[in-house]
Parts: C-alpha cells; sequence; structure tokens
C-alpha cells in the first residue's frame, strides 16, 4: 500500500465518519422538551352519552362538514375517523351497557408517523400536538406505520392532504382549549399536562374501584400517547388494540438506523481492500 | 472540444434516435398500445387524483404501484450491485460479457420503476422536498432510502458512462469516465446494501399490521439476501431473453461463454435461497411461527417459503448439477414470482389479513395497465440501448486490438483493459 492508497483509504473512512454523524438517529425521539410537558386529553368513557357535541365542535373548529346529530341509527356500524371527519364516537354493547368511546389521533408520545416522515411534515410539538404541514409529498408511509390507524388522505383530490386531528393547535396558540373539549356537556373529556391528566384518571379509579376497569389506556400503550382513556370494560371490547406494546413505535427503526453508519464506514473500506487485493500486476 | 466535432455529434445522436429495423414486429404491437393507454392514464392519473385511477384506501395506503414498481423493481435490479462486486472487487472475467446489460438494465430499472413511485406520490410536486432541505427528515427510514435511490441512479449513470462515450466516439472522455468505475462500483455496493435492507425498514414501523408469520425486526436482512438472488435471477431471465433477440449483435465468445454464465448465477442463485431459508427458519422459530401456520395466512405462507423459494432452490441446484439451462431458467422464473409474492405480501396481503374480504385492496384495471406500460418502456428504452451501444456486442476498437494479440491469455487482457465496463 503506497501513501496514495493509504490517503483513498482514510478517505473512504472519513466520508463514511462524517455520515455517521448525518444519520445517527439522536433526535429521533420527541421529547418532553425544554421543561414543558405533553399536553392531553383525558377521555372518560363512562361519563359520555354518545351526543357527539364533540364532533359537531371538530367540524365546525376545522371548517369541516358538520355532522347531522341526533340520529341513533347511526351506531349501528362502526365508524372510523375520515378525511372529513377528524373524531367519531361509536357506540359498543357491553356487559355494563353501552360505552360511548371518541376516537381520534392518539398524540403519541413517540410518534410512529413522525419518524416516518422523511420531509418532517409530520410534527411532534414540544407541547404535545401531532399536527402536519404542506411540504408533505404524499408517500403516506405515515397510514401505512400509524399503529391506530389515524392519517387519513384525501384520495379523491389531484392536491390532496393528510387529514387527522390536530389537538386544536390553532386555538392552542390563542390560548384556548380543544374544541372537543371545550363543547362536552358531561365532563367526560378533560384537557391538561399529561401528568396531571394521570394523576386525575388514578384518583377516579380509587375513588370508584367497581366503575373503571383498572387500566389508564396510553399511559403506557406504544410508548405513551397524550389522550388518555379510562373504561368500565377491558379496552379490547371496546374496540382498542391491546396487542400493540409498551415500546415506542420509532425504536422498531433504530437498530436498522444505527448499522447505517457502520456500513457506510465498513463497507466502502473492505470493498476498497479487497479490490487492492486482487488487483494484477499488469493492470498498474 | 472544437465546434466542429460537437456538431458531427449532435448530427449522429439525431441519426441514432431513428427506430432501427422492422417497426410492426409482434412485440411492437402488443406493447405499443399499451404504453401509448398508460401514458394516457397516467395524465388522467396526475389531473383526477389517486382515487379515481386507483383502488387504494385509507385502509391499505399502498398498492401495487409500491409492491411491484418499486419493491419488486428494486429487488430485480440488485442483481447490478451483485454483478459489479463479481466482476470489479473479485475480478471475475467469467462474468465480464453480461456486465454492461446488466448495470444498463439495473439504471433502466431504478430510472422506470422507481421512478413510478412519482405516480404514487400524492403531493408529487413536492417530490425534490428531502433533497433540497424543505425538510431533511433524515431520521426517516425513508429520507435515507430516498437519497439513496437518487444517488444510487448517479453512480449506475456512472458506470454506464464508458459505454456512452463509446458510443459517441470520444476516447479521451471515456478513458476518463472508466477511473471512475472502481470508486462508483465501491459506492454502489455500499447503497444498495443500505437501501435493499432499507424498503425492509421502511415496514418496521407497521408492526401489529404485518402477519407475525411475516413480520419479525430481520426484515431488513431478508430483503437483502432475497435481493440477491431476485436480481440473479433477473440477469438470468433477461439474459436468456437478450441472448435470442439480439442474437446477430453477440460474437463467437459471448455465445460459448452463455452456458458457463448462465449455470454459474444459478449456483449462486441456490446458494443464496438457501441461506435465505435458513434465515426464514431461524425467524419462524424465532417468533413462534408454528402458532399461526395452521390457518389460510399460514397455508399461504408455506405456498410462498416452499413453492415459490425452496422448490426454486431445489431446481436451480439440480439444473447446475445436470447442466440443464431449461431447469435453470424455469427456476429463475419462480424465484422471481416468489419475490413478487413476498413483496406483496408485506405490502397489501399479509398486511392487515384481518380485515373482511370486501374491505380488502386489489389492483384497478388501470394500476395495472399503468404499470404494465412501465414495464414495456423499460424494455423499449433497454432494446433501444442496445441496438446503438456496445452494450452486448464488443466495442469495435477491443475487437481491433484483439485480433492484433497474439494468445488467448493476452487478448483477454486486452479485452478487459478496453472494455473497462
Amino acid at each position: 500500500m503506497d501513501r496514495r492508497d493509504f490517503l483513498k483509504a482514510l478517505g473512504a473512512g472519513m466520508a463514511g465518519a462524517a455520515l455517521l454523524d448525518l444519520f445517527s438517529p439522536k433526535d429521533l425521539f420527541a421529547k418532553e422538551a425544554e421543561g414543558k410537558e405533553f399536553f392531553g386529553v383525558l377521555v372518560d368513557t363512562t361519563r359520555c352519552i354518545g351526543c357527539r357535541s364533540c364532533e359537531v365542535a371538530c367540524a365546525e373548529a376545522h371548517g369541516l362538514p358538520v355532522p347531522e346529530v341526533g340520529d341513533e341509527s347511526i351506531f349501528r356500524t362502526l365508524r372510523k375517523p375520515s378525511a372529513t371527519q377528524w373524531t367519531v364516537v361509536n357506540r359498543y354493547r357491553t356487559e355494563k351497557g353501552d360505552v360511548f368511546v371518541k376516537t381520534q389521533c392518539m398524540h403519541c408520545c413517540q410518534p410512529a408517523c413522525v419518524a416516518a416522515c422523511l420531509v418532517k411534515a409530520m410534527q411532534k410539538h414540544p407541547e404535545g400536538h401531532v399536527t402536519w404541514a404542506k411540504n408533505c409529498m404524499g408517500c403516506r408511509l405515515c397510514m401505512f406505520s400509524c399503529p391506530f390507524d389515524i392519517p387519513k388522505f384525501e384520495y379523491d383530490s389531484p392536491t390532496p392532504t393528510i387529514q387527522k386531528c390536530n389537538l386544536c393547535w390553532d386555538r392552542y396558540k390563542k390560548g384556548e382549549i380543544p374544541a372537543c373539549v371545550e363543547a362536552c356537556p358531561q365532563e367526560a373529556l378533560l384537557f391538561g399536562p399529561r401528568r396531571d391528566l394521570l394523576e386525575e384518571a388514578r384518583a377516579r379509579i380509587y375513588q370508584h374501584p367497581d366503575r373503571y376497569y383498572h387500566h389508564i389506556y396510553g399511559e403506557h400503550e406504544v410508548g405513551g400517547t397524550s389522550f388518555l382513556y379510562l373504561s368500565p370494560v377491558p379496552f379490547e371490547q371496546i374496540g382498542f388494540r391491546t396487542d400493540l406494546g409498551t415500546k415506542p413505535y420509532p425504536e422498531y427503526t433504530t437498530g436498522f438506523l444505527y448499522a447505517v453508519p457502520f456500513v457506510f464506514v465498513l463497507w466502502p473500506s473492505i470493498l476498497l481492500g479487497m479490490g487492492m487485493a486482487t488487483k494484477r500486476e499488469e493492470e498498474d | 472540444m472544437e465546434k466542429g466535432r460537437f456538431r458531427e455529434i449532435v448530427a449522429f445522436v439525431l441519426q441514432e434516435l431513428k427506430p432501427k429495423g422492422k417497426i410492426l414486429t409482434p412485440f411492437n404491437v402488443i406493447t405499443a398500445p399499451i404504453i401509448v393507454l398508460g401514458g394516457i392514464l397516467i395524465v388522467f392519473r396526475l389531473v383526477k387524483g389517486l382515487g379515481a385511477t386507483t383502488n387504494l384506501s385509507q385502509d391499505f395506503p399502498w398498492g401495487i404501484w409500491i409492491g411491484f414498481d418499486v419493491m419488486t423493481g428494486v429487488a430485480f435490479a440488485g442483481g447490478a450491485y451483485c454483478l459489479t462486486f463479481v466482476v470489479y472487487i473479485l475480478r471475475s472475467e467469467k462474468y465480464h460479457p453480461i456486465i454492461r446489460a446488466t448495470v444498463l438494465n439495473g439504471l433502466l430499472a431504478y430510472i422506470f420503476y422507481a421512478g413510478a413511485i412519482f405516480l404514487d406520490l400524492g403531493r408529487w410536486w413536492n417530490i425534490f422536498n428531502p433533497i433540497i432541505g424543505n425538510k431533511f427528515g433524515y431520521n426517516s427510514v425513508l429520507f435515507l432510502v430516498a437519497w439513496h435511490f437518487l444517488l444510487y441512479m448517479l453512480t449506475e449513470l456512472t458506470e454506464f458512462s464508458p459505454v456512452i462515450a463509446e458510443w459517441l466516439g470520444l476516447e479521451r472522455v471515456r478513458k476518463v469516465l472508466n477511473s471512475l468505475t472502481l470508486g462508483a462500483v465501491i459506492f454502489g455496493i455500499t447503497l444498495s446494501t443500505l437501501h435493499q435492507s432499507g424498503l425492509g425498514a421502511l415496514l418496521l414501523m407497521a408492526k401489529g399490521k404485518i402477519h407475525p408469520l411475516w413480520y419479525s425486526q430481520f426484515i431488513p436482512v431478508l430483503y437483502l439476501v432475497s435481493s440477491v438472488f431476485a436480481g440473479l435471477s433477473m440477469v438470468i431471465f433477461e439474459g436468456s431473453i437478450s441472448h435470442r433477440v439480439f442474437r446477430h449483435q453477440l460474437d463467437e465468445e459471448h455465445h460459448r461463454a452463455h452456458e458457463e454464465i448462465l449455470i454459474g448465477l444459478g449456483r449462486a442463485c441456490a446458494v443464496t435461497m438457501f441461506a435465505y431459508l435458513f434465515l426464514k427458519a431461524l425467524v419462524f422459530v424465532h417468533e413462534h411461527g408454528w402458532l399461526y401456520i395452521n390457518s389460510p395466512m399460514g397455508y399461504w405462507y408455506l405456498v410462498e417459503v416452499i413453492g415459490l423459494v425452496l422448490i426454486p432452490a431445489v431446481v436451480f441446484s439440480f439444473g447446475v448439477r445436470a447442466r440443464n439451462l431449461f431447469a435453470i431458467k424455469a427456476a429463475a422464473l419462480a424465484a422471481m414470482i416468489g419475490i413478487i409474492i413476498n413483496r406483496f405480501n408485506y405490502v397489501f396481503i399479509a398486511y392487515k389479513w384481518y380485515l373482511p374480504w370486501g374491505q380488502r385492496y386489489f389492483p384497478s384495471w388501470m394500476e395495472i395497465v399503468i404499470t404494465m406500460a412501465i414495464v414495456f418502456a423499460e424494455i423499449w428504452a433497454f432494446r433501444w440501448v442496445v441496438n446503438r451501444m456496445p452494450v452486448l456486442r464488443s466495442s469495435p476498437h477491443v475487437a481491433h486490438e484483439a485480433a492484433e494479440g497474439d494468445n488467448v491469455i493476452g487478448r483477454e487482457v486486452t479485452q478487459w483493459k478496453a472494455s473497462g465496463m
């Protein structure tokens, strides 16, 4: 190996090392940054009466088509949030009677959609809100990845956007609470710092151990979510996935992402070395 | 370069743009209308949106444009990084006759199939955002894959560029481009390792939505290993067809080498497929696969792993031992179908397997026609290049120098040096 070859090998190694810094997933996890606590919403399904005021308030607050309420027959089929309806209320028949469950984006503490996004169009704000921005390419990896199947895509538009609950980010900046929380006549929804909501949820379970199933959905699921749920019955009976685990979803890709800089350093060096080893005299 | 020379080249390129050979061949008659229809449908898709053209839904955000064009197309293009490794790093002379065609095929596959991602992007006008920094989502696996696609296309273009220079008769330019080849090959293999596995890593956050027989933390490794035999099977497939279609362009030596090359590639496929099966078995045990095997999805899993991996691997081994080219070609075809099924499983068949039949995804006829149009357009581009540039035939000056060489070794060395590719 002469000096030139040595410098070549060194150059390859250094280029790899530079990429190591670029690709290291140090910012992979949204932290509860700057001493701020994520805001969230506690949904107490034992209090919900299925009036769907939250659906109406949500539509009005975000300029979406306002749904007709009052028709009970809508509860016969289970509905999912859609591109024109960021939140829906479903009815489940259980051993403890009818349970109404509001569904919307869970605003995960470490969201899969944010880790999936290659242009940071999906963003987890330090205040807890997960929002979407217009630099999105429409690749739909966020939809593919979301454990709750929340991001919705406007398939019928030539200029589609991703539609999902943003925890009323615009209202929050004006100092207002989310529209659905404000509209709830039953105080089934409670907005506040996530830590306080957890304390409140625990207190309710302690005070009424018979009324509640002893679990707060969202405390640990997928690493924790900003929306927290209380239920009178086990959560799988009211449409929740209880098999998602407690590992934050972005962590499923960290193993791969950590391997990237290693490959970038090792492969060029090894390949260059092998290429030198097989080089024939007559080629120089 | 003086002006006269430049004008000469422009005139030459314009001359070359005209069609060569018979126009009304059965292949052209069948494919041309599909390409035209596909072109119209692409405009329709861009004007009307994805909902008007595809059967994609809120439950199935990805269909065959991702599952076939991108996921499968990139795996099939894996032959380029494998063979450049064998030819430029290990310096095996044996595969030298097919390296140019393989690199060309890889380059075109990335341009056409990975290019099809443009159609699938809902907001396609933002396609350059991750490149220009609006914004850099560098914690996303897809960010890595997007950059790698772009860089790898440039790398393959660099690897192929001496052929273009040769075609244009730019001897000095060719020498400069030739000197870039080794660097490009090393960079290309590194990029390929990462984005072939990266395509698998995209699926890692769909845990809970991909059937446990397919989901595992080792998907990236499985994607990388399967891209080796997917790519080499494609080389066998494409090589067999090229060998027949472009027969008149090949010299005696190419003809003689053809059989040995196919057998060698078949052997490599068999070995990688058995390694892949071993990994599959490890993952099966690790994920307690037996819990799910006695179910419809379990049988479907066996169809893929036994029917379209194990059996082709056995047929490859048989074909290599018996020197049976038909067996090798048949195994290559079956292995390629296995890869298509495998990628489809991850994207929309084993993905959300729990949804009822009525909510599941089937491609629309427009998705299929556009996909076929892209495949045929790629073949047209391949044919256009092969008929004009020294891809399969030896370049004129190689033949000239070779004739002057006095022995076989000298001749090989001359060809090696001169062709570079």
